[in-house]
């Protein structure tokens, strides 16, 4: 199959990947709201003569359910987009969004705030995302400062070091701040770390939407010089690509996906390997089409994911970082094995 | 014509080249030997431009590499590695279309024309059968030749025809540099490879330099050597000059013989000694 697929030309397989995989994002962002306690028809929903103030399916849409249902599609596009940036900057098809400490730094941050019950609030946000945001954005520039210090371009083998101590390192702070936080403080951290989408309002998601943008315009530049990663920083280069660029470029358009992402839903396991995975096997190794058609993907399957645990033990709605963990654990462990 | 002038380069404190000139003139097959440490593979990156000297300077046609865009470099000159491991699943066709960076701009994406290029590559270098296998199930000599095809792809223009990349003027100066291209193969692979590039040169006016330790693959197909130890060049001439059981004493400290063999049509070089042994 993937060598019939190498035989048409790249615009064409890109036009085919973006609609296909933007259909089904599409198809899941308009499914995913009408599905919860009360039943609600999509024709109903659009129906322009009834004002939308009588309009109940309307409101329950738009209201109570579209803000959760974006937020899981920007966060499972950032989160599968900056997975497959990170895969290629690393060349490591094992790495993940979090493998740089990311989400360590952004669950500190998290942390914090809630122990300390910060109370600061920022046209609307709540301290909560504030501090994850800034976490991640803190964990990122010491991992970078380690990873250049001692050379001229990103050591990617210091940053991957870097990256796992780091996690390690502000694992042990969250367990030292949370010794002294009480119970319901930390039942909330436990149920932030889960990854839990439970937005109510498009306060986060509109808030997180300059840094997304950036970062996807940087994305949107970098499949080409991604491909040649894939030979060595030494053949990329001699072929023309300015590497030393390319790797800040991916590292930092990467981190600050990844920061706004979590900053939105938390630190939702797995969606940033499975899902660049499951591309790859469907339209092969170029990132041309892999970067495009995994954020597409992340968006659907998050949401999808999300459904799942609003469902699954209603009226418990389970936080989504569960669900993508059971269904990432095994999928993981089976690349691992089919890798040998 | 690509030159070294006195250059010097070290990682750290660590010197590794200590003031080294060599010359290229266009369409010549050069060999870098030395042994291990010798500064082989710094002398091939100062060359390439991926890494800038400490003092002195690397030109090409005279021009201070430098100063030479990195896309309009690559489209004159291409490397290949010892060994290229993948990380993710890309075809054959797909590594040499990567030789179309240079070509393209940011947001381009290769046309019929680029994938018609890329081909030829293939062609030339005989994997145009292997275009759909996924690199990673190549065996080595098919992985480089894929590589060479790549580097290639790089020199090819639009006006070149079907006939691929550097055939059409023999004086356009394309330089292809390889450090160690052999050094995972085994025997016929060897071969295969030291083939490839005597008819690259030949036919296609490439200017080769090659650095391997590699004696008698080196004087298999070098019409010239630079011989480096410790960073500095202890002799560089025409490969019958160059290659004396002297001077692979003074490389390697190992008693040798070297002799024309008539069947092999080359120099060979059989140690019969270690010295002090």
């Amino acid at each position: 199959m993937r060598a019939s697929a190498t035989t048409r030309p790249v615009r064409q397989r890109l036009l085919l990947t973006v609609a296909g995989f933007g259909a089904l994002a599409l198809a899941a962002c308009l499914l995913a709201p009408l599905v919860g306690s009360t039943r609600i028809g999509l024709a109903r929903v659009f129906d322009r003569s009834v004002p939308f103030a009588e309009n109940v399916d309307a409101q329950i849409f738009f209201v109570a359910r579209l803000p959760r249902t974006l937020a899981g599609a920007i966060v499972g596009a950032s989160l599968a987009a900056s997975g497959v940036v990170l895969q290629a900057l690393l060349r490591n098809p094992l790495a993940s969004p979090f493998t740089l400490g990311v989400s360590a730094g952004a669950a500190l941050g998290a942390m914090l705030a809630l122990t300390l019950a910060v109370p600061v609030a920022l046209g609307g946000l709540t301290a909560v995302p504030i501090a994850s945001f800034a976490g991640a954005l803190g964990a990122v520039l010491i991992v970078y400062l380690l990873a250049t210090v001692r050379h001229r371009g990103l050591s990617t083998e210091v940053l991957l070091l870097a990256g796992v101590t780091l996690n390690a390192f502000f694992s042990a702070l969250i367990l030292f701040v949370q010794y002294f936080a009480d119970p319901s403080q930390t039942f909330r951290t436990v149920r932030w770390l889960m990854g839990d989408l439970d937005v109510s309002s498009y306060q986060p998601i509109v808030a997180s939407l300059p840094f997304l943008a950036t970062a996807f315009a940087v994305f949107a530049w970098l499949p080409r010089p991604l491909n040649l990663f894939a030979l060595g920083p030494e053949s990329a280069a001699s072929r023309g690509v300015n590497v030393h660029a390319a790797q800040r470029a991916a590292f930092f358009s990467a981190s600050v996906a990844t920061g706004a992402a979590v900053s939105v839903g938390g630190p939702v396991g797995f969606v940033g390997i499975v899902v660049p995975h499951l591309v790859r096997l469907l339209v092969g190794a170029d990132h041309r089409l892999v970067l495009p058609a995994s954020a597409l993907f992340g968006a659907a399957f998050l949401v999808a994911c999300d459904v799942v645990a609003r469902t699954a033990l209603a009226p418990l709605e389970l936080p989504v970082g569960v669900i993508t963990a059971l269904i990432g654990g095994p999928f993981f462990l089976w690349l691992l094995v089919r890798r040998r | 014509m690509l030159g070294a002038a006195d250059v010097t380069f070290g990682y750290g404190d660590t010197p590794v080249l200590r003031g080294v000139s060599v010359r290229v003139a266009r369409g010549s097959l050069v060999g870098v030997l030395g042994p291990n440490g010798s500064g082989k593979t710094t002398l091939l990156r100062l060359l390439a431009g991926t890494e800038r000297p400490l003092t002195g300077r690397v030109t090409l046609d005279d021009v201070d590499l430098r100063t030479i865009p990195r896309q309009a470099l690559a489209r004159r000159l291409a490397v290949v590695p010892q060994e290229t491991h993948l990380a993710f699943d890309y075809t054959v066709l797909d590594i040499a279309l990567m030789g179309r960076y240079p070509h393209l701009g940011p947001f381009e994406l290769e046309g019929p024309d680029d994938v018609a290029l890329a081909r030829a590559a293939l062609e030339a270098t005989g994997t145009l059968t292997l275009e759909h296998r996924l690199f990673t199930t190549l065996s080595g000599g098919e992985k480089q030749r894929a590589i060479i095809a790549s580097a290639l792809a790089q020199f090819a223009r639009l006006d070149d025809g079907a006939d691929g990349p550097g055939t059409g003027a023999p004086g356009r100066g394309e330089i292809l540099l390889l450090d160690e291209p052999t050094a995972a193969l085994d025997l016929h692979y060897q071969i295969e490879v030291a083939a490839l590039l005597r008819q690259l040169n030949a036919r296609r006016g490439l200017t080769i330099v090659v650095c391997t330790h590699d004696l008698n693959f080196a004087a298999s197909i070098c019409r010239e050597l630079v011989l480096l130890r410790d960073g500095r060049v202890i002799a560089a001439g025409p490969t019958a000059d160059t290659l004396t059981p002297a001077h692979v004493h003074a490389l390697y400290g190992v008693a040798a013989d070297v002799r024309y063999h008539e069947a092999a049509g080359h120099l060979t070089v059989v140690p019969t000694a270690r010295a002090g042994a």
